[in-house]
């Protein structure tokens, strides 16, 4: 049994997860097979763009968040998944020798109309430096089974 | 690519497939999301999916390596022409990411990328926002993954 529940998603509610060291060898691996751009792979042409020097592919942080909070909550949850994420924003470059944490907020929690099973809860999350700068945000809702299934609650 | 000048909304990119397989799915899912109905049969088939499927990163970012791909090579036909290669991104960001079914062992998902808006930066001058519409279909012609993502394109005109 997981321990954790739709129920035990309760608004307000605020968990940090990590750090976790994020080092230049698993950047440049992420970027070769997934986003293999220059900025991702090579300090030197990363220098010249935008991203002022070898940055993380935003879709390895998104990974990154997805696997501290698997690690952190998820795994010992009755996730059914999500439906999709409604917003992330790439704020600062994520580089190497960073140790990130994760932020996660409980925004809102709501059963299910059509599954009485199950129940939707929706998180925002931050993902931060050591100093507590925000690289990233995410907002999105996930899907939980429900402790006592709503027909009988 | 082309500079933020010469992209006009409506403009379509078929930037390729990718073919998910049991082991690609496992073994990304080992790495990022290894929720149990991304990394064992078993427990998938008795999961509210009902069978092993990919997690919703790894369809999106199966897109990224397609995308990145696609602009090498017109990037390198745009220079073989002698023509300059403008620099794309970073992104800022997405929205409206939908997992609108899952993706399961041999399915084969096209992605389809679109201009939806085209805007200059206020505060860089050198660069415009490019939004993208990206859809991914399998094979039945079904759409299982949509979203909006937004980058920077540079600008032919700097001032």
């Amino acid at each position: 049994m997981p321990k954790l529940h739709w129920e035990d998603f309760q608004p307000g509610a605020v968990a940090t997860y990590g750090p976790r060291l994020v080092t230049r060898e698993e950047i440049v691996a992420f970027a070769a097979e997934f986003d293999p751009q220059p900025m991702h792979l090579d300090e030197a042409a990363a220098s010249v763009t935008m991203l002022g020097g070898l940055g993380a592919s935003g879709w390895h942080i998104c990974c990154l968040l997805m696997r501290m909070i698997a690690d952190g909550f998820v795994l010992d949850s009755s996730s059914m998944g999500a439906p999709g994420i409604d917003e992330v924003r790439w704020l600062k470059p994520l580089r190497p020798g960073t140790n990130i944490r994760i932020r996660t907020t409980v925004l809102e929690s709501r059963p299910s109309g059509s599954r009485p099973e199950m129940g939707l809860v929706k998180f925002s999350y931050e993902v931060l430096d050591e100093a507590g700068n925000c690289l990233a945000t995410m907002a999105s809702t996930s899907m939980f089974g429900r402790r006592q299934s709503g027909a009988r609650a | 690519m082309k500079f933020f000048e010469d992209i006009q909304v409506g403009d379509v990119f078929d930037v390729g497939s990718h073919t998910f397989t049991a082991e690609n799915i496992k073994a990304f899912a080992t790495r990022f999301d290894p929720q149990r109905f991304h990394v064992d049969e078993a427990e998938a088939a008795s999961s509210y999916f009902g069978a092993l499927c990919a997690s919703g990163w790894h369809t999106a970012v199966a897109w990224m390596r397609l995308m990145v791909d696609h602009r090498r090579g017109l990037e390198e036909a745009a220079r073989s022409r002698g023509e300059p290669v403008a620099s794309i991104g970073p992104a800022l960001g997405f929205r409206g990411l939908k997992w609108l079914k899952p993706v399961y062992v041999s399915d084969t998902i096209a992605y389809k990328t679109e201009v939806v808006e085209t805007r200059r930066s206020k505060s860089r001058p050198y660069v415009g926002l490019v939004s993208l519409r990206t859809t991914g279909v399998n094979q039945n012609g079904e759409a299982v993954v949509t979203f909006v993502s937004t980058t920077f394109v540079e600008r032919r005109e700097k001032a």
